[in-house]
């Protein structure tokens, strides 16, 4: 369904340097069983966020106050594991709107652009001065610009390019998915489909 | 003509329209649906006043969320009932066929698609669920899809997807014994790492993957995303065509050999190239196990723990948490480490010839006391099968717990959890923190190393069984 549109945004950032954070701890699967997208930000991270009573867990990002902002900055291979976009919901529900790593999982990443939370690959080694910089200054902003595609580290001015396809960017930049365009496909695929 | 390789020829086979710098309309053949990634994906189809295209096309069955006792009383969880009889709804307003809970065809999405003769060569398959890739066994391109995707192949029976690259992986030579098909795919993925794979679809290939059965076929394809990649396949054979024939939804008579005609011309030409391709020998191939929290973190049951020498300080973070979850140490060895369930099922091992393969070893042994041992068959049709060969009996015996079919312990959505701290040696597909309950510790392995870690109550190498067992005699 329709999201906020994607322009340029301008935020301090949520740190999480772990490697191959699968899909099971953004969101675990015990919190997959609402029939409507409602309350997913609340679980995001939840074993990691909580522990078993409920309590927030202090050393873990998200309940450090010392952090926050709209961009989660995570390391390699984010995302990792099942299709659940019920994750990326989860992201996006708490108030992400970008994240960014240096590499993230092919299903995961499909997700993001279909519900508005923009994916920004980056090379490893801007991926490391981001989490330096965020470590040395936690007010840090970063400048995630869709139009030019490009991320900007506010405090050195130090940029880097990052990859969207151009018919994705026009969706994130609008608020659209893909429903529409693939609707106004009905003839060539009743026609497609006749031939099977 | 230009050389295509398998996946070449069945993705340009269902590409509508190409959008220049975007991704391809990419028509799905069949869409399999469950109950936990449809319920959101039809009410915003019903929100946007939108029909489902093709309801012939999208075949439903409750798998992740169902308990497996008592599968013929009301679903005591007030939330997996919910969206259990959601799905009913769902199905009966919109046409679409559902394998319900208790009825003969009831199982694991991935399980009972190959075992009734839906999923079918040369076919494109999607469900909002990774282990779609599990259908790439028969040469289908198949893989699993977000919410948002759902609700377009219901609306549309398309997806927009950009074409992934290719990668092939061969893998030659004969098996030894007590070494199965899923110590060859955790061998891969701790060869080419848990994300080794990303942005490709697999295609296995070589003597070592032509010698496989069907279900071995599946349980390597079923786990392509746990190295990334987005999915899996192998080329059709008479092993498949043997494995379909006379299956309920499979063609018969005429259709079945313009069928067969179709199906034998799906594989990779000589001379098609890959953007990457991979070679192992299957004489390399020992009993698997992995230590971590990534399927990536696999070693040979008889060898240790890598050691962190040579590490890069930020992996070595990520990796010396990982082995904390788990209570291990670099360089420990992993036999005889205690243990305390066993977990038989899933879409990876939950087939007839996993049960089987587990009821042979145990057959006539009692399991050791520390250890609960569960044994999920994968459908009703498997569960069924082992009661007429026996197994049920063989396993009951030796002390499993046989349950009825579903996801079960393999994702802990259900109340089949494994409870903080412990540890699990499991035939499934994940070892990620939590997976099988909130501090469950998971150690993936095949079907043998599990009967033999049941029997011993530690980690075993099969091998050392068959060898103690063969001395016996």
């Amino acid at each position: 369904m329709a999201y906020d549109k994607f322009d340029i945004l301008t935020s301090r950032v949520v740190p999480l340097s772990s490697e191959n954070v699968d899909t099971d701890q953004i969101i675990p699967a015990r919190f997959l069983k609402a029939t409507e997208r409602k309350g997913f930000g609340d679980n995001l991270f939840r074993d990691w966020r909580y522990d078993s009573e409920g309590n927030p867990k202090p050393d873990f990002v998200l309940n450090d106050p010392t952090y926050e902002g709209k961009i989660l900055l995570a390391g390699k291979n984010f995302g990792s594991g099942s299709s659940r976009e019920h994750a990326v919901w989860a992201i996006y529900d708490y108030g992400f709107r970008c994240v960014v790593s240096s590499f993230f999982a092919d299903i995961f990443k499909n997700n993001c652009l279909n519900i508005g939370v923009l994916p920004v690959t980056v090379s490893p080694e801007f991926a490391d001065e981001l989490f330096e910089a965020v470590e040395a200054d936690p007010a840090t902003e970063v400048e995630v610009d869709i139009n030019k595609q490009t991320i900007t580290l506010l405090s050195t001015g130090k940029s880097e390019g990052f990859d969207i396809n151009s018919y994705k960017k026009q969706n994130m930049k609008n608020g659209f998915d893909d429903i529409d365009y693939l609707l106004n496909l009905n003839d060539e695929i009743q026609a497609f489909e006749a031939n099977r | 003509m230009e050389n295509k390789t398998l996946f070449d020829k069945i993705w340009d086979a269902h590409v509508i329209k190409s959008i220049p710098n975007g991704p391809d309309v990419f028509f799905i053949d069949k869409h399999f649906i469950h109950e936990v990634t449809s319920p959101v994906a039809f009410l915003n189809l019903e929100k946007r006043g939108n029909k489902v295209m093709f309801p012939e096309r999208t075949v439903a069955t409750p798998d992740h969320n169902v308990p497996t006792i008592d599968q013929d009383k009301t679903i005591k969880d007030q939330l997996s009932r919910m969206q259990v009889e959601k799905l009913r709804q769902n199905c009966a307003k919109h046409g679409i066929e559902l394998h319900d809970l208790g009825t003969d065809h009831h199982g694991i999405v991935h399980v009972i698609g190959p075992e009734l003769g839906i999923t079918q060569p040369g076919m494109t398959i999607v469900c909002g669920d990774s282990h779609t890739s599990t259908h790439g066994a028969f040469g289908t391109i198949a893989f699993g899809i977000g919410t948002s995707e759902v609700e377009m192949v219901f609306a549309t029976q398309c997806i927009m997807q950009a074409k992934a690259k290719k990668m092939r992986i061969t893998v030659d030579g004969e098996l030894g014994p007590g070494v199965s098909s899923k110590d060859i795919i955790l061998y891969i993925i701790s060869q080419i790492s848990a994300s080794g794979g990303t942005g490709y679809f697999i295609e296995y290939a070589g003597s070592a993957i032509r010698s496989l059965s069907m279900e071995a076929r599946m349980t390597i394809c079923n786990m392509s995303i746990e190295m990334g990649a987005r999915g899996g396949l192998i080329a059709p054979d008479e092993t498949t065509f043997d494995y379909l024939k006379g299956k309920d939804f499979a063609p018969k008579g005429a259709a079945w050999d313009e069928a067969v005609a179709y199906w034998k011309t799906l594989k990779t030409d000589e001379g098609a190239t890959f953007d990457l391709e991979y070679h192992y020998n299957a004489v390399d191939i020992e009993p698997m196990i992995t230590y971590g929290t990534n399927p990536g973190m696999g070693v040979k049951v008889k060898d240790h723990i890598p050691t962190t020498e040579g590490m890069k300080e930020s992996v070595k973070k990520s990796y010396i948490k990982s082995l904390d979850y788990m209570g291990f140490k670099p360089g420990e060895p992993m036999k005889g480490k205690k243990i305390d369930y066993v977990f038989v099922g899933s879409c990876t091992n939950g087939r007839i010839e996993d049960l089987r393969t587990v009821a042979n070893f145990v057959k006539g042994k009692k399991k050791a006391d520390n250890i609960t041992a569960w044994i999920v068959p994968g459908s009703r049709e498997v569960e069924k099968q082992a009661m007429a060969e026996g197994l049920v009996q063989i396993l009951e015996e030796a002390g499993f717990k046989l349950r009825q079919p579903g996801c079960s312990a393999c994702l802990a959505m259900n109340d089949d959890k494994i409870p903080s701290g412990k540890y699990a040696v499991s035939t499934s597909n994940r070892n990620f923190e939590g997976r099988q309950g909130p501090g469950s510790r998971t150690l993936l392995a095949s079907p043998l190393t599990v009967a033999a870690v049941a029997i011993t109550g530690e980690i075993t190498d099969p091998r050392d069984l068959i060898e103690e067992l063969a001395l016996e005699k």
